[in-house]
């Protein structure tokens, strides 16, 4: 009894929640789309006939499992050991699909017709836009305004794809414009639409349903651990957090194995303490965003403060409610990355290993300058997405002219 | 305990008008102003909306209002401080609308506890979830004389509808149609038969229909099935126009009501 209680610690209960955080905050207008979702999802994904159609398509269509590639010039260079779980390789360039091939996997079962969904940089966009594809659904994605400039080569791949590109015209005009917009639009469209969240963030289920579709990244990590080292385990795990669905992917199958220490990245933007952030564990409070109990940026007043990051996918002032609780419980640590401190760490993967990172993992790769591991350590970095999306902004940075040190 | 809001209900059981309006819009300080001339009008209640930056039940004019109120410096502590002699100059009941993260962060029992003192009646929180309401919130709630109002909605089930009404003690929240505030105006065919839909329940409670009411035309499609309506978004489009000035207020509601 007690042992069930202890592995359950990080993992969300019945009511939605882990521990504080978490929940379903809707309006009644949602609630009868969560609570689909919620008295539905569990027994759908566990179906086997679902989850065959699911492992066929992880193989021959995203391509998994993603290689567990030992990066030997990075850790000789941080005298540890190195492992890139390689998610830039899945279709599409990042994490995202695992979970958008889930979700419209649910939706048909569910009956719907048409796809909603928001993105920030854009790879949930274009993971949402390739599997509407795929299965033939409409497909209209949410975007913030500036997020629409600064990610223009994956808008246009979007609309390849044959997706509507609505822009969010209010407020900041990033991801949480975008999450509103499209949480109106389910609103308005309750019965033939589902609302694909690519985070784990959200009313309760969503945090759990993105977790558990992302999850096969820590249960791969296991597999392939075990055969180069003879050891599943590693020591630590790192992975960066906007809302936090790669790093719940890479985490999932470790939370309960305190042995492994989890790090997880938050974008510091020009600082911590610059009034340009999104290091949301170091500045946010308690409070209700986009329908979950999480950490939050917030005015004293409970407005939501706008965020800043150099990338679009870290620039949201929550995280998802779980990794709320692993820093509040201390289960995993979390380090604030600067622009500048990944920027740095862009350039030197893409010399030393021959990879082009997406900004968020640069944020993730970045670790490896703020802790000092032991040559003994096997650190697994989560390699979440391809860089080819924030060519613009390293042109612009000036990083590529740099001279290899 | 009496309630403004049960006065009103037992006392008028048809056609009445409620008026939303953002706090803080279009200037810092015309809540006063824009509640007292609401009243003068014939208004038969008010609630004030408090802006949020992120409001999801809502349709781009009030998130516009909202959004132009905060850069205005409005916040729940400047609200209260407006509205504090509230009861010496206005009578109808008065509810406060806005969403449950600056509810919390003033803290749930310290709101209710001013807003009660001031003599507000209700309160209208779309986010705060009718079981979190029940477990945490229902108590003080009580203690402090302030209704909850909750909202019920064309997809709402008979028997959440049922379990809306029971723990309901002064009028439920009818959203009109699939949509948020201020995007889908008027009322149709398919809207009329969910009304009839819920008249058939006998519901304990009275019920006003708001999202989407804009003019004499839909309020009174609505009256013929709820004991009123509420107007948020068009009144807003109007004052943005027209200014806060009591004709123009005047002219808005009588084109409503009479």
């Amino acid at each position: 009894m007690t042992k069930t209680m202890e592995t359950n610690v990080y993992q969300v209960n019945e009511k939605g929640f882990y521990g504080d955080f978490g929940g379903a905050f809707v309006p009644e207008m949602l609630y009868p789309n969560i609570e689909e979702l919620r008295k539905t999802y569990l027994s759908i994904i566990n179906e086997s006939a679902f989850q065959e159609e699911l492992n066929i398509l992880l193989k021959d269509y995203v391509g998994r499992p993603t290689p567990l590639n030992f990066a030997k010039r990075l850790s000789e260079k941080y005298q540890t050991q190195v492992y890139l779980k390689r998610e830039d390789l899945c279709h599409t360039g990042a994490h995202k699909i695992n979970n958008t091939l889930g979700q419209i996997l649910l939706a048909k079962r569910l009956g719907k017709k048409r796809i909603i969904a928001k993105t920030g940089a854009g790879q949930h966009g274009v993971a949402t836009a390739t599997v509407c594809a795929l299965m033939g659904f409409e497909c209209v994605i949410y975007m913030g305004e500036i997020d629409i400039e600064r990610q223009n080569p994956n808008v246009q791949r979007m609309k390849m794809l044959g997706a509507t590109i609505r822009p969010a015209t209010c407020g900041s005009r990033t991801l949480k414009d975008a999450t509103n917009e499209a949480m109106r639009d389910w609103i308005a469209n309750p019965v033939d639409t589902h609302y694909i969240i690519g985070s784990v963030v959200g009313p309760h289920p969503y945090p759990d349903l993105v977790a558990r579709f992302q999850a096969i990244i820590s249960e791969e990590i296991g597999i392939q651990l075990k055969e180069k080292t003879g050891n599943p385990d590693p020591t630590h795990i790192i992975a960066c957090v906007g809302g936090g669905s790669n790093a719940a992917g890479a985490f999932y199958h470790y939370l309960d194995k305190k042995n492994v220490k989890l790090i997880a990245a938050e974008a510091a933007g020009q600082g911590v303490n610059s009034g340009y952030s999104a290091a949301t564990t170091f500045l946010g409070k308690k409070g209700v965003l986009h329908g979950s109990r999480t950490l939050l940026m917030q005015t004293q007043d409970g407005q939501v403060v706008e965020p800043h990051s150099i990338s679009a996918g870290l620039d949201y002032p929550g995280i998802g409610p779980m990794h709320a609780n692993l820093f509040e419980s201390g289960r995993a640590q979390f380090v604030d990355i600067t622009d500048d401190e990944s920027l740095k760490a862009a350039i030197l993967l893409s010399r030393i290993e021959g990879i082009i990172p997406a900004l968020e993992t640069a944020h993730a790769i970045a670790c490896l300058e703020k802790i000092k591991f032991s040559p003994n350590d096997i650190v697994v970095i989560n390699l979440s997405g391809r860089g080819d999306k924030d060519l613009n902004t390293y042109i612009k940075s000036g990083i590529i002219d740099q001279k290899n040190e | 305990m009496t309630n403004r809001i049960n006065q009103l209900l037992t006392q008028t059981s048809n056609h009445i008008l409620s008026i939303y309006f953002t706090a803080g819009y279009p200037n810092l300080n015309d809540t006063m102003k824009i509640t007292e001339r609401l009243e003068l009008s014939g208004v038969n209640m008010i609630e004030i909306g408090m802006p949020y930056s992120d409001p999801v039940a809502d349709g781009p004019i009030i998130q516009a209002t909202s959004e132009k109120a905060l850069q205005n410096g409005m916040s729940v502590s400047i609200l209260f401080e407006q509205i504090k002699d509230l009861r010496q100059k206005v009578k109808i009941p008065i509810l406060l609308m806005g969403y449950v993260n600056p509810f919390l962060q003033y803290g749930a029992e310290n709101f209710l506890k001013k807003a009660s003192e001031i003599g507000i009646d209700g309160l209208i929180i779309p986010d705060l979830p009718l079981e979190l309401y029940q477990e945490e919130f229902e108590s003080m709630f009580h203690k402090y004389n302030i209704k909850n109002i909750f909202l019920i909605t064309p997809q709402s089930t008979d028997e959440r509808i049922r379990k809306i009404d029971s723990i309901s003690s002064s009028f439920i929240y009818v959203v009109a149609s699939f949509s948020i505030t201020g995007t889908k105006f008027g009322i149709e065919a398919q809207q009329e038969s969910y009304f009839k839909r819920i008249v058939d329940l006998k519901l304990k409670n009275p019920t006003v229909v708001g999202f989407g009411i804009n003019d004499k035309n839909s309020f009174e499609k609505t009256c013929k099935y709820s004991n009123g309506a509420i107007i948020g978004s068009s009144f807003l489009k109007h004052i943005e126009k027209n200014d806060i000035t009591l004709d123009a207020i005047k002219s808005f509601v009588k084109g409503i009501k009479e």
